[in-house]
């Protein structure tokens, strides 16, 4: 039983969740929450970055940065900054 | 950004197009990139006017509709916004207009809601707040070709007994299903009593999102497939390498069409105004009032008209790039450097307008929501080179810069040397930047958030009239600021009179005025004529072209000389060059301070970049005519 819940809290700890900002091009996944300040947060969810809603990252700028991700069937860019607070779903 | 009749808002030519109480007046409202502005001139055509709100930068676009009907209906396009949430100015505007709450604008009698039908998932969620107003409201899905060539589809029926609103599927490029907008705005359109769903709370976004999936699922909406040739672009435009090339080879096509291209139309215009000239002169009796109209207006009106095909193809290119969608792809590709010197990719796109013309471009900076940023983006908007400095530049570069071909004849010398001076704009922009931003205006950062709308051809409508309005601008300005210019120099330069005989101009009013100013500007390199063109360009940079014409077409011994050959004379090659960097950097609009002054607030921070551009040019052309005059 110890040895148990040792494992189940060390998974914990070594697997963080992810970031929008860690998707590689052409990969999906579902947004958890958004760790920005509230105005920002809503802006974000107004066009489209709402939590629970599926998110595909796309094309990036020369360089990888801003990255443009794909929401609700629009395109939307973001810079790296913001989109590592950006959460997805394990 | 819509082109640049913001130059007319400045110079107060348009007057305001009010609201008068008793008509029927209708609100457009959408989100950015639904097509709301396409609509609007579908619905308008030519009958519309922009202005401003009271008090505010954001713009009025105001319009009347044609009807069948005899009752007069008002158009009102609002800003492009993403909710009724009032945080920035576009936002404020909005919905004081819809709540009725806007001096001058009564409140709407009715809404058209523009939803681009292609991205409905997102767009169906400003229908809650909308239609939470009570104002009858019809729902506009835009893009119906789009929609239905990718394979997509809505039930308009359905939706409109969900949302209890009228729904008009149309496409607004194409003019398909705009009956129905007529239809609505006659009243004739049939309206569904009480919506079958409850309207969300509005202040909570993931629980509208939830309202307008739920809306969307019952009306048996199914999102079209992505535009894949958007995407097989994108792979060119964003691509590592291609995209920045396509990048530098579309700014070398726009100057080199910008140069060369323009030719054979500004040489017809040349000859027409030289054609008419003649005429007048022919007709009239030696006097007084033939040396107004020929000496005078028609040098030096005429010297300033001749560059209209230049700067109507300099908006058609701009037109075009916006249009299409590629502009949003380019501030993407920006992003990165304006990193680097403290501000966003956002900025980037009013930086972009400015080389159209400064004024509107600094109006654009309101969708910059840090205030450090959206100052520091106005002072360097003027650095961009605007429309009014391409006949100035085109003129000196043509009298002093010899046509050679060069890169194996895919660039021309002459577009070199202009590509060179937008260079130094640029630069000098972004080293200002860099410097304002680690200085008196640093501040922490604020995302970059950017749609990138997919490709579109851009209308022949929307372009037509873009260089419409562009070319009223232009002409109204030749004939006001520009023509009450040429008469005042033409009068004092033929002041103080003799024995009834006007005296040579270098002994006129105006000869004495340029002769006070030529010790300041002498370490420039040029002349007493120049120092008139400096003072009279203070309004705006092109009368000093209409200036000089005016000046040299009242000159004995240059008045059978064209400009250009009269220039070469009057003005070595390192003054050319020392006058070329003066009106790069200078700030020499009344317009552009007085838009600055309004956005700012005060009269602060005009008055520092003034003194700051001014202060950049005259250093930096008395450098280059050292530089030029000793090699």
């Amino acid at each position: 039983m110890l040895q148990l819940s040792f494992n189940k809290r060390s998974d914990r700890r070594t697997v963080p969740p992810r970031q929008l900002a860690e998707l590689q091009e052409g990969e999906r996944a579902v947004l958890e929450r958004l760790e920005l300040p509230e105005d920002v947060a809503r802006r974000l969810m107004e066009m489209g970055f709402v939590p629970g809603n599926t998110m595909t990252a796309a094309r990036s700028a020369p360089g990888g940065d801003p990255r443009v991700f794909r929401v609700d069937g629009s395109e939307i860019a973001l810079r790296h900054e913001t989109a590592v607070h950006l959460i997805l779903r394990p | 950004m819509g082109g640049c009749s913001g130059c007319s808002l400045a110079a107060g030519t348009v007057s305001a197009a009010a609201v008068q109480p008793g008509r029927h007046v209708v609100a457009l409202v959408g989100p950015p990139n639904s097509g709301k502005s396409t609509l609007f001139n579908r619905l308008t055509g030519l009958r519309q006017k922009v202005a401003n709100f009271p008090g505010v930068t954001v713009e009025k676009h105001i319009g009347r509709a044609k009807l069948s009907g005899d009752r007069e209906t008002l158009l009102i396009d609002l800003p492009g916004i993403y909710s009724l949430h009032p945080r920035t100015e576009d936002e404020q505007v909005t919905h004081d207009v819809l709540a009725g709450r806007m001096p001058d604008v009564p409140r709407p009698d009715a809404v058209l809601l523009i939803l681009d039908s292609t991205a409905l998932g997102r767009h169906l969620v400003m229908a809650a707040p909308v239609l939470a107003l009570g104002i009858p409201t019809l729902v506009v899905l835009n893009m119906a070709d789009d929609l239905r060539s990718r394979g997509g589809h809505v039930d308009v029926a359905a939706l409109s007994h969900q949302l209890g609103a009228p729904v008009a599927l149309v496409s607004a490029a194409r003019g398909e299903g705009v009956e129905g907008i007529d239809d609505f705005l006659r009243g004739t359109a049939a309206h569904p009593r009480s919506p079958l769903v409850e309207l969300p709370i509005l202040q909570d976004v993931p629980r509208c999102r939830e309202w307008a999936a739920r809306v969307g699922s019952r009306s048996s909406y199914r999102a079209p497939a992505p535009a894949e040739w958007s995407r097989r672009l994108d792979a060119v435009f964003l691509h590592p390498l291609a995209g920045p090339l396509v990048f530098l080879i579309v700014v070398l096509a726009v100057f080199q069409t910008i140069f060369t291209g323009a030719r054979p139309l500004m040489s017809l215009v040349e000859s027409a105004i030289t054609a008419s000239g003649n005429a007048v002169a022919a007709l009239l009796p030696e006097g007084i009032l033939r040396s107004l109209l020929v000496e005078g207006v028609w040098s030096g009106v005429g010297a300033v008209v001749v560059f209209l095909p230049q700067i109507l193809l300099l908006f058609l290119f701009i037109g075009i790039l916006e249009d299409s969608g590629y502009l949003a792809r380019a501030a993407v590709i920006a992003d990165r450097t304006m990193r680097r010197v403290g501000l966003q990719g956002k900025s980037f796109i009013p930086l972009l307008s400015a080389y159209a013309c400064a004024v509107p471009a600094i109006m654009a900076t309101r969708t910059i929501e840090n205030k450090r940023d959206r100052i520091a983006t106005i002072l360097i908007a003027p650095f961009m080179t605007c429309s009014a400095r391409l006949p100035v530049y085109t003129l000196i570069v043509a009298a002093f810069i010899p046509a050679k071909p060069l890169l194996g004849g895919l660039l021309g010398s002459r577009a070199a040397a202009m590509l060179g001076l937008y260079l130094i704009g640029f630069l000098a922009a972004f080293v200002t930047a860099r410097a304002l931003k680690s200085s008196v205006l640093k501040s922490e950062r604020t995302p970059f958030v950017l749609e990138l709308p997919p490709y579109r051809w851009p209308t022949l409508r929307s372009l037509g009239l873009r260089l419409l309005d562009r070319a009223s601008v232009f002409l109204r300005r030749a004939g006001t600021l520009i023509l009450a210019v040429a008469i005042v120099l033409w009068a004092l330069a033929h002041l103080p009179l003799t024995d009834g005989k006007p005296p040579a101009i270098e002994n006129s009013v105006v000869g004495t005025i340029g002769r006070t100013v030529e010790p300041l500007i002498e370490p420039l390199g040029f002349n007493w004529k120049i120092g008139v063109g400096l003072i009279t360009s203070l309004a705006a940079r092109e009368v000093i072209v209409g200036t000089l014409g005016a000046i040299y077409g009242m000159e004995g011994n240059s008045q059978s000389l064209s400009l250009q050959s009269a220039l070469q004379r009057d003005l070595s090659l390192a003054g050319a060059v020392a006058l070329l960097i003066f009106f790069a950097f200078a700030m020499q609009c009344i317009s552009t301070m007085a838009v600055v002054r309004r956005e700012t607030g005060g009269w602060k921070w005009p008055a520092v970049q003034f003194a700051y551009m001014t202060a950049l040019a005259y250093c930096s052309a008395f450098l280059a005519y050292r530089i030029v005059s000793a090699l």
